[in-house]
């Protein structure tokens, strides 16, 4: 919806004459919706009807509802309800100094790692207001962000091409040279996560020579060390924290700095001066290998459908997460009286898990258990009892017979998959 | 390039494991490094593969006993470099990678102590002109100077590469587990040192470093211009029993709910 008020002389006429016969209905829609106690006036300013606020309680007496609960239920999608931008605009022209940073993207939008790095990148760039930077993004491939410059980034390469869609590590940095060479950024940020800027900022750095500071959580001012920077990171397998002059090449942890939030950037498009160097690639990316669920370890498991004492239906139980493509996981009860391999064991004896999806079949949540299941994002409980512990945990629990929902998730499942065949059919 | 495999047949394959001293994350033990053990069992897991260890750096008791370690898993001995504690063991493994000549390198993604920056294959790499690899998960065949592994992915996804040796690959968690070290052949086995120049490395000795300090947990700051919200968020209590809860609904309805949220997450494959 445009946010352009338009006015209707008409209807504002109307709604000034009380005795026209269309004299409410006209309010009401000025008011836009339910409520007539509230419109736009002729001069554009607010009106007000105070004896349309309100509605008549339970007991017959007329309420007044002032935290604006009340109007905010009634009046959904509103012009009040949606926020309002607050950001302030920031531009750059003529920035003083780059600081370049290479977000994951990860899954084509940026993570809430890439977010902090670039509100790292902010507090370097923005440290000295008479000699401001620009902070550069350098994308690669196709990606489906749209909020950069929310991000807080004034410059935006895009390195396109079939070349960077998959893993090729050695094009990227060759990429990576060429923004160096052409731009000169003063620093360069990158993400420590383990497979994405992770490994590209070791090979920049040591293309380009430089000695990064890896693991990087903390960066303050201070001057008496060459880049005016002084940064903490983690060694040692994240047991020692080395305090050391930031260098030029930075790769950092998450949370290393709050996002940006308060301003709205620019987000330019840059574009390099050269075409790209032709790279002999000695890596070769053949592409994802399906893997069986069953294979992978629980601690890497993405997916995991785990049974406890209360099911009693082993076949069922393993048909189900055959069906499902999960990994199997067991609470120890169903591990000690010999239904599952004790590998399978999930909880503070057994695997830490961090699932995405973790779906607790027939077991009461005790404490050792849910210690495992921490770091799961959504927890779903299939149980008998409803005031066990794993309910309290679960996103979502079903009371129910364990095998009987089972049951019915794989025909659900099984009825899913054969439209899925259906449709593909049919295209 | 200028080093070229130099044999084509899977037979005969050369493998270095680069291999640390690690230190155990509650007992601060000296001990055989985590990853480094199981780029050892990954290279023991090859067939037909002359598999070399190489440790660069000082040999305290302490070490020694920690390098036994790997000497339990069933091999003869440990090329040792010998460096100063504070020495930059990059050039002297250079060298001594350049007389070995293998075919594939395996390292660990980083050290247990020290700064543990990750960043020894790399340079390795950049120093010898070989590609690397990060996340070695499996090798699943060498022919002909090229090998096809497998690199794990998150959330236990892998994914295929092809890469001409020699290379370097590290390896981390997600490889299989490192076989236990057998007493007796630790003590067998034997620790070849050779003395070879240590270079200092200058800018380490400006670092300050202590233990790790708890990081401080992120406030949530709630910027809107309504009091009421900003009353709600800070008035609201931490996240729990937010969950849904569907009783007294048929095993179907329960099922059609949690294959709504499968579906939503995304699992469904
Ligand atoms: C030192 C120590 C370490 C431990 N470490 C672990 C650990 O690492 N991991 C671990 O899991 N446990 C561990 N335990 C054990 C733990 O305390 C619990 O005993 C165990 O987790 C309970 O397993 P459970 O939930 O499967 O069984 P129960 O507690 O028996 O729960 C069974 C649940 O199934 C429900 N149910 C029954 N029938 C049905 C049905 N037909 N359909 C649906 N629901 C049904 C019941 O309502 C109940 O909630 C440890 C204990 C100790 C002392």
């Amino acid at each position: 919806m445009s946010d352009i008020i338009r006015r209707d002389p008409r209807k504002e006429w109307i709604a000034r004459n009380r005795l026209h016969p269309e004299h409410l209905e006209v309010l009401a829609e000025l008011g836009g919706g339910a409520s007539p106690s509230e419109w736009t006036g002729p001069s554009g300013l607010t009106r007000r009807n105070p004896h349309a606020v309100g509605f008549i309680g339970p007991n017959g007496i007329k309420r007044i509802d002032r935290s604006g609960a009340q109007q905010a239920a009634n009046q959904p999608g509103s012009r009040q309800a949606q926020p309002k931008d607050t950001r302030r605009r920031v531009e750059i022209e003529a920035p003083a100094f780059m600081v370049a940073v290479v977000p994951d993207l990860s899954g084509g939008r940026l993570s809430s790692h890439d977010r902090d790095l670039l509100g790292l990148a902010r507090q370097l760039a923005d440290a000295d207001p008479e000699r401001p930077g620009a902070v550069l993004a350098i994308v690669f491939g196709t990606h489906k962000e749209t909020t950069f410059g929310e991000a807080g980034v004034d410059r935006l390469l895009e390195v396109q091409g079939d070349a960077f869609s998959g893993y090729l590590p050695e094009t990227r940095i060759a990429a990576l040279q060429s923004v160096e060479r052409e731009m000169a950024p003063h620093y360069w940020l990158l993400p420590d996560s383990s497979l994405g800027g992770g490994e590209l900022g070791r090979r920049l750095a040591v293309r380009l020579g430089e000695r990064p500071a890896t693991q990087v959580w903390q960066v303050e001012a201070d001057a008496d060390t060459d880049t005016g920077w002084r940064c903490t990171a983690r060694g040692a397998a994240g047991t020692t924290d080395i305090a050391r002059a930031m260098p030029r090449v930075v790769l950092a942890l998450a949370e290393c700095a709050e996002p940006v939030s308060e301003t709205r950037h620019a987000a330019q498009p840059v574009e390099l001066a050269q075409a790209l160097p032709e790279v002999l690639g000695r890596i070769e990316d053949m592409g994802e290998v399906a893997v069986d669920p069953a294979s992978v370890s629980l601690a890497e498991a993405e997916f995991i459908l785990s049974a406890g004492n209360g099911v009693k239906d082993w076949d069922g139980y393993h048909h189900a997460a055959q069906v499902l493509g999960a990994t199997k996981g067991a609470s120890r009860v169903a591990v000690d009286d010999g239904f599952m391999p004790r590998d399978r064991q999930v909880g503070a004896t057994g695997t830490w898990v961090s699932a995405r999806v973790y779906v607790a079949v027939g077991i009461s949540g005790a404490i050792q258990h849910l210690q495992g299941i921490q770091s799961c994002e959504k927890v779903v409980a299939i149980n008998l009892d409803e005031g066990c512990d794993m309910i309290k945990r679960a996103d979502l629990s079903v009371i129910g017979d364990a095998s009987e929902i089972l049951a019915a998730l794989v025909a659900r499942i099984e009825r899913y998959r054969e439209e899925q065949q259906e449709n593909r059919d049919a295209a | 390039m200028q080093h070229d495999a130099k044999s084509s047949s899977h037979a005969g394959l050369n493998v270095a494991v680069l291999v640390t001293v690690g230190r155990h994350p509650v007992t601060a033990r000296a001990r055989r490094a985590d990853q480094d053990a199981r780029a050892v069992e990954m290279a023991l897991s090859l067939n037909d593969a002359a598999v070399r260890l190489v440790h660069a750096g000082g040999n305290g008791d302490d070490n020694e006993e920690a390098l036994r370690g790997y000497l339990g898993m069933g091999i003869g001995e440990i090329n040792l470099i010998k460096q100063a504690s504070s020495a930059d063991v990059v050039p002297a493994l250079v060298t001594s990678l350049r007389d070995m000549a293998p075919q594939l390198v395996l390292t660990g993604t980083r050290a247990e102590t020290g700064e543990g920056s990750g960043l020894v294959p790399y340079l390795l790499a950049e120093a010898l002109g070989w590609p690397v690899i990060s996340g070695l998960a499996q090798v699943e065949s060498i022919e002909q100077g090229v090998a096809t592994v497998l690199q794990a992915l998150p959330r236990g996804k892998r994914r295929r590469l092809r890469v001409r040796l020699p290379a370097i690959a590290t390896v981390d968690s997600s490889a299989p587990a490192a076989r236990q070290s057998a007493f007796g052949p630790a003590r067998r086995g034997e620790l070849a040192a050779r003395a070879c120049a240590s270079v200092p490395d200058e800018l380490q000795e400006q670092w300050h470093v202590q233990p790790a300090r708890k990081r401080p947990k992120r406030l949530k700051i709630v910027k809107s211009a309504s009091a009421r919200d900003r009353f709600k968020a800070a008035a609201a209590k931490a996240d729990s029993g937010s969950g849904q809860l569907l009783s007294d609904v048929s095993p179907e309805q329960g099922a059609e709910a949690i294959f709504n949220l499968l579906k939503e997450e995304g699992v469904l494959r």
